[in-house]
């Protein structure tokens, strides 16, 4: 069956573009008939979505800043995804790096910025490498299913985080379960003062530095996982780990940092929302962004370019949507959260429905 | 004078079955027809659309032209219900046996006889207690299959066809899994079936057991038949050609071995499984440089455990490994040492753990020399050295097409094998231990590998052959060492090594039952 | 006295907590078993609750209510045996997504249809739940020693969806191990391949196996929202159908010991609602939050120290499609 084939790379553009844009238009359409079945047209909510996501400089910058999130988590859960392991914990993650981020907060209120972020950076990525370190050791010693391990530290990330808030960590006289505000030093600069020391005036938005740290985030991933030996290693791993142990890698192993990885980027979520915007550790504050990661990473079909793009995709949901629930009062965050899960359905366990399709048609997928 | 009958019809007539998949002409408008109570054979090469076309007799696939008759009667078989109901059955190459099930569950899983199970299993002990008298199958019926010899657990596959009523018995690849004794038992069993009428069906690559026990053979090559004969009138050679379309050496040149000193000892090997079984006991040989070592024996008997000891694939219980007098740690990147130190290792299973078959063909050619200097950059994998050296192996080993680029799996078994082959003997190991070299590979490029194989004996390297086949062994071995039941039944040299003295060694040690088990699937 | 009284009573507790989880866990067997990863039961769980304390609310009626609940599952099932069975994708992400999905589209669609913020109505009439049912003799029992108020508290006084829970499951072993239904489901699990050599439909099993899993998810998430509470708020299933999934990997995928499991769970569950605000010797009062998550934790410690030695069905997870 040796029939001179196709290069592996012309399915490059049908498979990072073509294929995650079919999927997202059949989850939008579905979509659509749910705003229809709740009373409300979906044409007028994609309008409003549109202009609420990039009418204004503003909204541009509330996009772009959701959309930081997601690139950190979508990155996580491509890590692993590259490993063969699905992490769901992106969330609990999430919340525990987070806590690493404000620890640094609370306490560097008064450093230097040269030393601030760094160890940011550091406590970001340990705290969350720590709360995927088990799951993870025991996917690798214990056989024990990640999926389930995963979505119970979620839940227990919740119960620590709360218990912290309430008791230890919170600002004293406050009802509110959170913490003091960080002190000035540790505040990521803005987009708006950024850009204003070059020059150019933006308006007003909670994009910040992180930004920047997501997007070399993902060129970094990107660069070792397809042009190093250890990305090498870890795509033998997920793909094959019979053939991984044959050619003398050592997938329980590999599999492992690859958690440990995972989970340090999903505590990137925290440079973003804690020292960019939040400026204080707050209950709930990955607000579910874990769970976009995984849409995310499956839209952007586990590539860091695609990853961006469709980071960028749900940011504008977010954004857009939340600017929606003041003209269609029943169109919610909720309805976002609805959108994604489509996504991801479409996206992660139905592809090949429009894969026969369109190799029909003639493309080479 | 002889009162005239009508002629018996056929028992399965099949008239211009043609299939495509895709650009892919699998069945050209094939016909041939069996008689009833023959043995019939179907002989051709890998990739010559014999399985295909067994999968369309019994429903797995729809011919997109042509007819099936069944006892002289028309049938359409578009479901495996359908074929069964036509009195087909078929035992497939890789049994289709629940593993934790009894025989006797196995055996009635689809004809249970009624929603509630008490019932019909009642009626089934009794049937199959007439079956094992008439046909002389018998079966322990409450037994889990996964507990049975191979042997064994082929008897059961066939005891389920004929529960369900076949007539026609096809059987795909029988032997691939037994010792030449017990091939001999299926074959008498099958003569049996034959004196009671039956027909049976037997599609095979391998021409010995053609010419053992079939009445007539159709030949097929790429697709269409070839030729139709009797089987008494015909000979090895005379098929063998046929089915390549042009004369074959069956067996490779090659001048006499000239051993030199040992590379590779093996002292008292033991490995043992994850429930403590040991599946390899006492094992002790030496293996020259300039030598190849052929390892025989049915797939089972520990054959797979040895490669993985060797290769550091596993950790042994017992025993050491000593390479050109250094002993060998088994650690846990066991195998990547092993590379550095000059021991090479084609695996038995290409798809499973030669090549990753979602990558390129460029991005197998560094499975396990990945970290080697030669592609590094810095920190950086350089993709223009990969793709050079890929492009070089491509070239000194032909492997068609020679596009580094392209998916693995696209290639041909054998130019499949060729890259991996290219990648193991690419850094000049000392040894080379090599599973199932050419299985999946067509006869083209088998003998261009075992050209190639006999060359780099002659080159002062020191190879082991491990084959289920046994002419592959015999062709290729300058001694031959015989595995049976997780020992070493015996080392004989080729001039003394002939088939029967190997199939005793096979059995010797396990006994009538015959091999053990198999972990999984080839 | 009171010692054996509270025992009583938690282990009534017991019985209540872990009715959801049981039927959850028993669907979850069924489509496990057929070779489909049960990870949709949390989703279906949650659909089933909406759906059926938005029926119920809207209708008057309990039985309204649970059959919009075994609907909406159903529907669901439909949905994941079609993504996963008839177009092969991946069984992991096919569940989380219809998770996620549902989480949002419960709160969605309560909104729109009742303006609560997501929540259906409080459900306060006794014809809209599965209340309690007293068995004769209960209230007279009650006031006599150990077997009386054994009778009284933990045998009557149940929700009809209860009792329906307790009989499923010696129902379930039966199906599975005496009928040609469960030999077949069973194989299909274990070598689909020859199931289908058989001549028998692959497909049609696996669906039937998920199907079954969304109709007692059906029931379990009616049970959830108009028997255990009063109406539908969002999140509620909080977990649950995960902790199912684990019950029924610790129970080795076979009926009573996954019945077993879910008790253990639940009686966790009660003990833990007992315990807060009570101070333990030596730790002293333990914080709500920790309390709360000790189902999840004990989730974790099963998984780890006993997985490794339970098999699952052999083909479970791979989507079946024809060697060529």
């Amino acid at each position: 069956m040796s029939a001179a084939g196709q290069p592996a790379g012309r399915s490059r553009w049908g498979e990072l573009i073509l294929l995650p844009t079919i999927n997202l238009v059949a989850a939008l359409l579905l979509s659509g008939l749910v705003i229809r079945l709740i009373g409300e047209s979906p044409r007028q909510a994609l309008q409003l979505m549109l202009a609420g996501a990039f009418g204004s400089q503003e909204a541009i910058g509330y996009t772009l800043y959701y959309a930081t999130n997601f690139i950190f988590t979508g990155l996580a859960v491509a890590v692993a995804y590259h490993a063969g392991l699905f992490n769901i914990g992106a969330e609990g993650q999430a919340y525990i790096g987070g806590l690493g981020v404000g620890l640094v907060g609370l306490v560097g209120g008064n450093w230097p910025f040269w030393l601030v972020l760094p160890a940011a950076i550091v406590a970001a990525a340990a705290f969350g490498a720590a709360w995927a370190f088990i799951p993870a050791w025991l996917q690798a010693r214990r056989g024990s299913h990640i999926v389930i391990t995963t979505i119970m530290f979620n839940f227990l990330a919740s119960a620590l985080m709360t218990w912290l808030l309430v008791n230890i960590l919170i600002k004293p006289g406050q009802q509110s379960p959170e913490t003091r505000e960080f002190g000035a030093g540790a505040w990521l600069p803005t987009a708006q003062s950024l850009l204003g020391r070059i020059g150019l005036t933006v308006a007003a938005s909670p994009l910040n530095l992180a930004f920047l740290l997501a997007l070399g985030a993902a060129g970094l991933v990107w660069a070792i996982i397809w042009h190093t030996r250890w990305g090498y290693a870890l795509r033998v791993t997920g793909e094959n780990p019979s053939a991984a142990l044959y050619a003398g890698i050592a997938p329980p192993a590999v599999m492992l940092l690859a958690m440990l990885a995972s989970g340090a980027l999903a505590g990137g979520l925290g440079l973003n929302e804690l020292m960019g915007v939040q400026h204080r550790i707050s209950l709930d504050f990955p607000a579910g962004a874990g769970f976009v990661g995984i849409a995310v990473a499956l839209m952007g079909r586990n590539h860091p370019l695609g990853i961006c793009l469709a980071a960028i995709l749900f940011g504008a949901l977010m954004q857009g949507g939340s600017e929606l629930s003041f003209d269609l009062p029943h169109v919610t965050r909720d309805m976002v959260v609805v959108i994604q899960g489509l996504v991801i359905l479409f996206c992660g366990a139905l592809q090949n429905v429009f894969r026969a399709r369109l190799r029909r048609l003639g493309l080479n997928l | 004078m002889e009162p005239t009958e009508t002629p018996v019809p056929p028992a399965l007539e099949l008239r211009g079955l043609d299939k495509r998949f895709g650009s892919v002409h699998a069945n050209r408008a094939i016909s041939f027809s069996a008689a009833r109570g023959s043995i019939h054979g179907l002989i051709g090469e890998n990739g010559a659309g014999k399985s295909t076309l067994m999968n369309i007799v019994y429903g797995f696939y729809t011919a997109d032209t042509g007819e099936i008759w069944v006892q002289g009667r028309k049938r359409e078989i578009r479901r495996p219900a359908e074929a069964i109901a036509a009195g087909i059955g078929m035992v497939h190459q890789h049994f289709m046996l629940v593993q934790n099930f009894s025989v006797l569950e196995n055996i009635i899983l689809g004809a249970e006889g009624g929603a509630r199970l008490q019932g019909g299993v009642a009626r089934a002990r009794a049937e199959l207690a007439e079956l094992a008298r008439t046909y002389g199958l018998e079966a322990p019926l409450d037994e889990p299959v996964e507990r049975l010899p191979v042997g064994l657990q082929q008897r059961v596959e066939i005891l389920k066809a004929l529960y369900r009523g076949a007539e026609i018995l096809i059987l795909d690849e029988p032997t691939a899994v037994l010792t030449p004794q017990e091939a001999d038992q299926l074959f008498r069993m099958l003569r049996r079936l034959r004196e009671e009428g039956k027909t049976v069906l037997l599609v095979t690559h391998k021409l010995r057991e053609i010419l053992a026990v079939t009445d007539r053979v159709t030949v097929l090559r790429q697709g269409a038949v070839v030729a139709e004969v009797r089987t008494a009138d015909t000979s090895a050679a005379e098929l063998a050609e046929k089915m390549v379309g042009r004369a074959v050496l069956l067996q490779v040149e090659k001048t006499p071995a000239r051993p030199g000193p040992p590379l590779l000892e093996v002292r008292d090997l033991e490995v043992r499984d994850a429930q403590g079984t040991p599946r390899l006991r006492g094992i002790n040989f030496q293996l020259h440089a300039g030598e190849i070592l052929g390892v025989a024996g049915v797939s089972g008997n520990g054959q797979s455990e040895l490669l993985e000891a060797l290769a550091g694939l596993c950790v042994p219980s017992r025993g050491a490994i000593l390479l050109a007098g250094r002993e060998l740690r088994p650690a846990g990147r066991g195998a990547e040492s092993r590379r550095a130190l000059g021991l090479a290792h084609v695996p038995e299973d290409r798809l499973r753990m030669g090549v990753v078959s979602g990558f390129s063909a460029e991005d197998n050619a560094i499975l396990g020399y990945h970290n080697a200097a030669a592609y590094q950059r810095g920190p950086w994998l350089s993709r223009g050295a990969v793709r050079q050296e890929c492009e070089r192996k491509m070239a000194a080993w032909d492997v068609r097409p020679p596009q580094p680029a392209m998916r693995i799996g696209r290639f041909s078994g054998g130019n499949q094998q060729k890259l991996v082959l290219a990648r193991e003997v690419d850094c000049r190991p000392k040894v080379l231990i090599i599973g199932q070299p050419t299985r999946g590979v067509d006869i083209g490029a088998i003998e261009f590998i075992h050209r190639r194989l006999v060359a780099l004996r002659d080159e002062g390297r020191a190879l082991l052959i491990v084959s289920v086949e046994l002419e592959e062994v015999l062709g290729l071995a300058d001694r031959i060492l015989v595995m049976a039941g997780g020992e070493i039944a015996g080392i004989l040299g080729r001039a003394e090594a002939t088939e029967e003295k190997i199939g005793l060694l096979m059995a010797g040690i396990t006994g009538a039952a015959g091999s053990r088990p198999e972990g999984s699937p080839p | 006295m009171e010692y054996y009284t509270l025992v009583v009573l938690l282990l009534a507790a017991t019985i209540r907590v872990a009715t959801p989880l049981t039927l959850a866990a028993m669907g979850g067997l069924f489509s496990e078993r057929s070779g489909v990863i049960a990870l949709g039961l949390e989703g279906m769980m949650l659909g089933a609750a909406f759906a059926a304390a938005a029926a119920s609310a809207a209708s008057g009626s309990a039985w309204l209510g649970l059959g919009a609940g075994i609907g909406a599952a159903l529907l669901l099932a439909l949905l994941l045996a079609f993504a996963c069975v008839t177009h092969r994708g991946n069984q992991v992400v096919a569940a989380m997504a219809v998770n996620i999905m549902v989480a949002g589209l419960g709160p969605t669609l309560g909104l729109a249809w009742f303006d609560l913020g997501g929540q259906t109505p409080q459900l306060g009439a006794k014809a809209q739940r599965f209340t309690e049912i007293v068995l004769p003799g209960a209230a007279a029992a009650r006031a006599h020693p150990l077997p009386g108020l054994i009778y009284a508290e933990l045998i009557s006084g149940h929700s009809l969806l209860v009792y329906l829970a307790a009989a499923l499951v010696p129902l379930a072993a039966w199906v599975l191990y005496r009928t040609r239904f469960g030999l077949r489901l069973r194989a299909v699990g274990e070598n689909p391949q020859a199931v289908d050599t058989a001549g028998i439909s692959v497909t049609r099993l696996r669906y039937q196996g998920v199907l079954i899993s969304g109709l007692l998810c059906g029931v379990a998430g009616t049970y959830l929202s108009i028997a255990a509470s009063s109406g539908f708020v969002r999140d509620m299933t909080a977990g649950k159908g995960y902790l199912a999934l684990a019950a029924l990997i610790f129970g080795k995928w076979r009926p009573y010991p996954t019945l077993g499991a879910c008790l253990l769970f639940a009686f966790t569950d009660a003990l833990a609602a007992r315990l807060q605000g009570v101070p333990i010797p030596i730790v002293g009062v333990i914080p709500v939050q920790f309390i709360l998550a000790l189902p999840y934790a004990l989730t974790v410690l099963l998984l780890a120290g006993f997985v490794g030695k339970s098999t699952p069905p052999r083909a479970i997870g791979v989507p079946y499609a024809k060697e060529k």
